[in-house]
């Protein structure tokens, strides 16, 4: 250590929120420190919002700006429901990462930059050369940039600075905002808790060397004061909610090939599934995953497929099987960017057409959207019960925002009822079909293999109640809407969705999926402008929920917010009849007959509050006393 | 009711005094053309579930798509006919969830080797509790005669109207290349009594049991086997008390070979011997890992869950 003597600390500036982002080269651990950091903040009490910064390879070569790997954290006195606007302290181990997020518009205009120094002074000329290119194109913004001179602080406690740097940043971090330090140290025991005492302990001591430099050198600090807990919190992203929720289902068979977003739903259970009685089957391909899922529910299960927008290209097929046969199957689509392989690890809600028309031939079924971390959870349960009493396909679309988005909510408290009950093997009745449909509602009741009496055959060709081959004409006609009546007599039993805001206004804002913190923020700050908006967040898209229509009859302007893609108006060759729109505004169009407009955006990122209020704004007369 | 084994209760099968005749598992009847080799396919399989008394509501049939799989249909169990190819995992998802049911599968040669070739190899090293029947007329038959994997070279198709190709496939090379599989044999429909030995043969084997049954189609395929029906002299038939043993067609079927099905090195010459079509069985080794049995886990009740549910809540509590 190299100052003699300690400052006084500086008075601490109070905010509602804080966003920080800590970044680095991948596999230097800013990923950790930022968990670390949002963990132990959760546990203070503040509200949070954290994003992984993913770079696209897994080990890109180092000092690139698109490699840049880390996290953000979005802090709040109150609740967080979105990961904000941009960034206001970020953190970072070289200028090139640092720049890419400059690039990306993520820091605030008058964002502090603390960065590694060491690259200012690097025996390779093209290096130093570099830092000077980047530092130029820093100032032309009004940054404070504070130089950290951490690899030489390491220094002075282990050989090998790139292991532990992440520590020394998670000191300074926790002294500038006020960390409790019991906190951040019982987190690090678990995240090396497979690791060896002495590998803690080091880690330990340069967390303390980071917070004794920042106290040092770092002459302000920052407090979000921390609300105290009303009731129990849990923590954890939308895939551990996920498969936490199927648990909570009671499903037992988990059947899925790799692909990112959705992956890290299988890690988590493959972890624990075993322990509830249920297996994950990593099967050959997603085609496979879909085949085992669905053969497991016809044995009686209600199993579930977990994928992204490749695979739920794979498994289309077979999902019109089990609309055909009226198996029940629920199926996870955590959406990234496409077409094709398109953006693996970035947001979108692109596959809302594909998910709602996935099979070819008419196949109605149910596509459900989480909006929150957790509703994750929860969705699971609906999922499986819709699944199993409609008898048929229920998709729930997911995105990675949700995906790898970690947030506190309020501790789940499980139900039996909300779990399967045993398989029932009870003879079936005397002269029962095998789709013995009932003549309003299309349903009927399920069958399973082992049951006396039974003895169907299955078959996706089109067929009548019987489970007989159709040669005749009618039954076809019959059958399909037998299958479709189901999506109706569900949507009866849905409520209309409530009216963020006002039920009638100058404008409506409808979204779906994990836009929905973003948006009722930016719908909020609008309404503190005097602007008239309201908004409605869909959490099912098939069937819609009901009394849409008079709903948007309340307002002089209805407009979704997507993730996806919509042509500009005025784009060159851009016609309102050739305008390509927004995929709920294609559907709601359609349904209600309402000129629906649509504001979307393909960023690879969530959408920014900032944003949507500035589409608010384009959108209504000038509010307040205007 | 309640042994602890399978994802669920292994659930005994109804107490029943009745005795299953052949005609109790016969179902809707049989579409194929006359002379169809799938009709005698159909009669060995039903002989099968009566001989081994199978309770018709606890054993599943899965099939893909083609004329072959239609046999479901024409059978009282339960049925599952699916989509094409993808036969197996469907049969892999009924056995990992209810290992108390009989799980057979048939497929064609294009369901099986071509459009569910990976299916195929993986099922092969999942080595599931399943009864696995390829049903191999070399041609795609349901489509009108397409050429197939294992379609002859120079067999003349709608596909093909120059003669295929390319070399076919031999699917018995193919399944015994494939790491963990533990049951390769192979038998022909025109032969009813080899055909029932290797069906039981297969219907007892603990894991995968692969049966390649060579199979007529009488309208576009006729000539495929021919030769091998007319003169069976081409055929030579592989006998070990390991194996199948059929000694009422030892007197047409004199070309005999002996053979250990559990030498793998030697099935794998035999499946690649031109000089013969050899039936009965190439490999056995009913001690492979069995994927079903491996991730079989106790089943909780729903109280348990609960109380677990809340201690993994605890992980994750602020
Ligand atoms: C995805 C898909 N592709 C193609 C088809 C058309 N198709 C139906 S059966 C079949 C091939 C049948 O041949 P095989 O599997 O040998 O059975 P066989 O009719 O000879 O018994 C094809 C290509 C289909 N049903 N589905
Ligand atoms: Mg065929």
């Amino acid at each position: 250590m190299t100052a003699t003597s300690s400052p006084v600390a500086p008075v601490a500036t109070r905010l509602a929120e804080h966003t920080i982002e800590i970044v680095s080269d991948s596999g230097e651990g800013a990923q950790k420190c930022g968990q670390i950091f949002g963990a132990v903040s959760a546990k203070m009490g503040n509200g949070v919002w954290t994003v992984e910064i993913i770079p696209a390879e897994i080990q890109p070569p180092p000092r690139i700006p698109e490699g840049a790997s880390g996290y953000r954290i979005r802090l709040g006195a109150g609740t967080v429901t979105n990961w904000g606007d941009a960034t206001n302290l970020a953190l970072a181990f070289n200028e090139q990462v640092l720049v890419a997020r400059h690039r990306l518009g993520a820091l605030a205009p008058d964002a502090v930059l603390l960065i590694e120094d060491k690259w200012a002074t690097h025996e390779d000329a093209d290096i130093r050369t570099a830092w000077a290119e980047a530092m130029a194109e820093l100032a032309t913004r009004p940054y404070r940039i504070i130089p950290v001179p951490m690899e030489t602080e390491c220094l002075t406690l282990v050989d090998n600075a790139r292991k532990g740097k992440n520590m020394f940043a998670l000191g300074i971090l926790a002294c500038i905002y006020g960390r409790d330090m019991e906190r951040i140290k019982e987190q690090i025991a678990h995240a090396f808790r497979k690791k060896s005492e002495a590998v803690y302990e080091q880690n330990v001591a340069l967390l303390e060397l980071g917070r004794n430099w920042a106290e040092e050198h770092i002459d302000f600090r920052i407090e979000v004061t921390p609300a105290p807990m009303t009731e129990p919190l849990v923590v954890m992203n939308g895939n551990e909610a996920l498969g936490l929720g199927a648990i909570a289902a009671g499903m037992e068979l988990c059947a899925m090939y790799p692909i990112t977003p959705a992956t890290s739903v299988s890690h988590y259970l493959s972890e624990v599934f075993e322990r509830f009685g249920g297996i994950v089957h990593q099967a050959e391909d997603e085609i496979a995953a879909a085949g085992v899922a669905i053969g497991s529910s016809y044995a009686g299960k209600v199993a579930f497929t977990v994928t992204s927008g490749p695979g739920l290209a794979l498994k289309t097929e077979f999902l019109g099987l089990a609309i055909m046969t009226e198996i029940p199957l629920v199926l996870i689509d955590v959406q990234r960017g496409g077409p094709s392989t398109g953006l693996p690890t970035k947001v979108e809600q692109s596959d809302l057409l594909a998910a709602l028309y996935a099979s070819p031939g008419d196949a109605p079924h149910v596509v459900v959207a989480p909006a929150t971390i957790e509703e994750c959870f929860h969705i699971m349960v609906t999922a499986r019960r819709i699944a199993e009493a409609f008898r048929t396909v229920v998709m729930v679309l997911s995105d990675a925002n949700l995906a790898t988005g970690v947030t506190p909510f309020p501790r789940p408290k499980g139900d039996v009822r909300w779990q399967a009950d045993p398989i029932d093997l009870a003879p079936v009745p005397e002269g029962q079909k095998a789709y013995q449909w009932d003549a309003e509602t299309g349903l009927s009741r399920r069958i399973v293999p082992g049951q006396p009496g039974g003895a169907y055959t299955v078959t996706g060709l089109s067929h009548d109640e019987g489970s007989k081959v159709a040669y005749s004409s009618g039954v076809h006609q019959r059958s399909s809407a037998m299958r479709s009546r189901k999506l109706a007599v569900l949507q009866s039993l849905l409520a209309p969705p409530t009216v963020y805001g006002d039920a009638e206004g100058d404008l409506l804002l409808i979204g779906w999926g994990s836009t929905k913190g973003a948006i009722e923020e930016a719908v909020d700050r609008a309404r503190a402008e005097g602007i008239r908006v309201s908004s409605v967040h869909l959490r099912f898209l098939s069937p819609l929920e009901p009394g849409l229509k008079a709903i948007f009859s309340k307002f002089a302007r209805v407009c979704t917010v997507e993730i996806n893609y919509s042509d500009e108006p005025g784009d060159p060759y851009i016609t309102e009849e050739n305008r390509r729109i927004g995929q709920l505004a294609w559907v709601l169009r359609a349904t209600t007959l309402v000129d629906i407009d649509c504001w979307t955006r393909v960023p690879g990122e969530p959408l920014r509050p900032g944003s949507i209020l500035d589409a608010i704004r384009e959108r209504t007369p000038r509010g307040g006393a205007a | 009711m309640t042994a602890t084994c399978g994802l669920l209760p292994v659930l005994e099968p109804a107490e029943h005094e009745a005795h299953y005749e052949i005609t109790d598992y016969e179902g809707a009847r049989a579409r194929w053309c006359p002379g169809c080799g799938d009709h005698s396919i159909l009669a060995s399989v039903q002989k099968l579930l009566s001989a081994e008394q199978l309770t018709p509501e606890q054993t599943v049939f899965v099939s893909g798509i083609g004329c072959s799989s239609r046999f479901p249909h024409y059978l009282r169990t339960y049925g599952f006919h699916g989509i094409h190819g993808r036969a197996l995992p469907v049969a892999t998802g009924i056995k990992l969830t209810r290992p108390d049911l009989q799980v057979f599968v048939v497929m064609g040669d294009g369901d099986c080797t071509s459009i569910g070739a990976a299916h195929w190899v993986h099922a092969l090293r999942y080595n599931v509790n399943l009864t696995v029947l390829l049903l191999d007329n070399g041609i795609y038959a349901l489509t009108k005669k397409q050429t197939s994997p294992t379609t002859p070279q120079g067999f003349v198709s709608n596909t093909s109207p120059e003669g295929g190709v390319l070399p076919s496939l031999n699917p018995l090379s193919v399944a015994l290349g494939v790491t963990n599989a533990s049951f390769v044999a192979q038998t022909a429909e025109w032969s009813p009594a080899h055909l029932y030995a290797t069906l039981r043969a297969a219907y007892h084997h603990r894991g995968l049991s692969f049966v390649r049954i060579l199979q007529r189609c009488p309208i576009y395929s006729t000539a495929v086997y021919q030769a091998a029906v007319q003169d069976p002299a081409r055929i030579a038939l592989l006998v070990h008390d390991d194996g199948v043993v059929v000694p009422e067609i030892e007197k047409i079927y004199k070309s005999q070979v002996a053979h250990d099905p559990h030498d793998l090195a030697a099935a794998r010459r035999i499946a690649d011997a031109t000089d013969h079509i050899h039936l009965g069985v190439l490999y056995r080794d009913p001690s492979r890992l069995r994927y079903d049995e491996i991730r079989r886990v106790p089943p909780r009740t729903a109280e348990e869950r609960l109380t677990l549910i809340d201690a993994e809540l605890d992980r994750y509590a602020v």
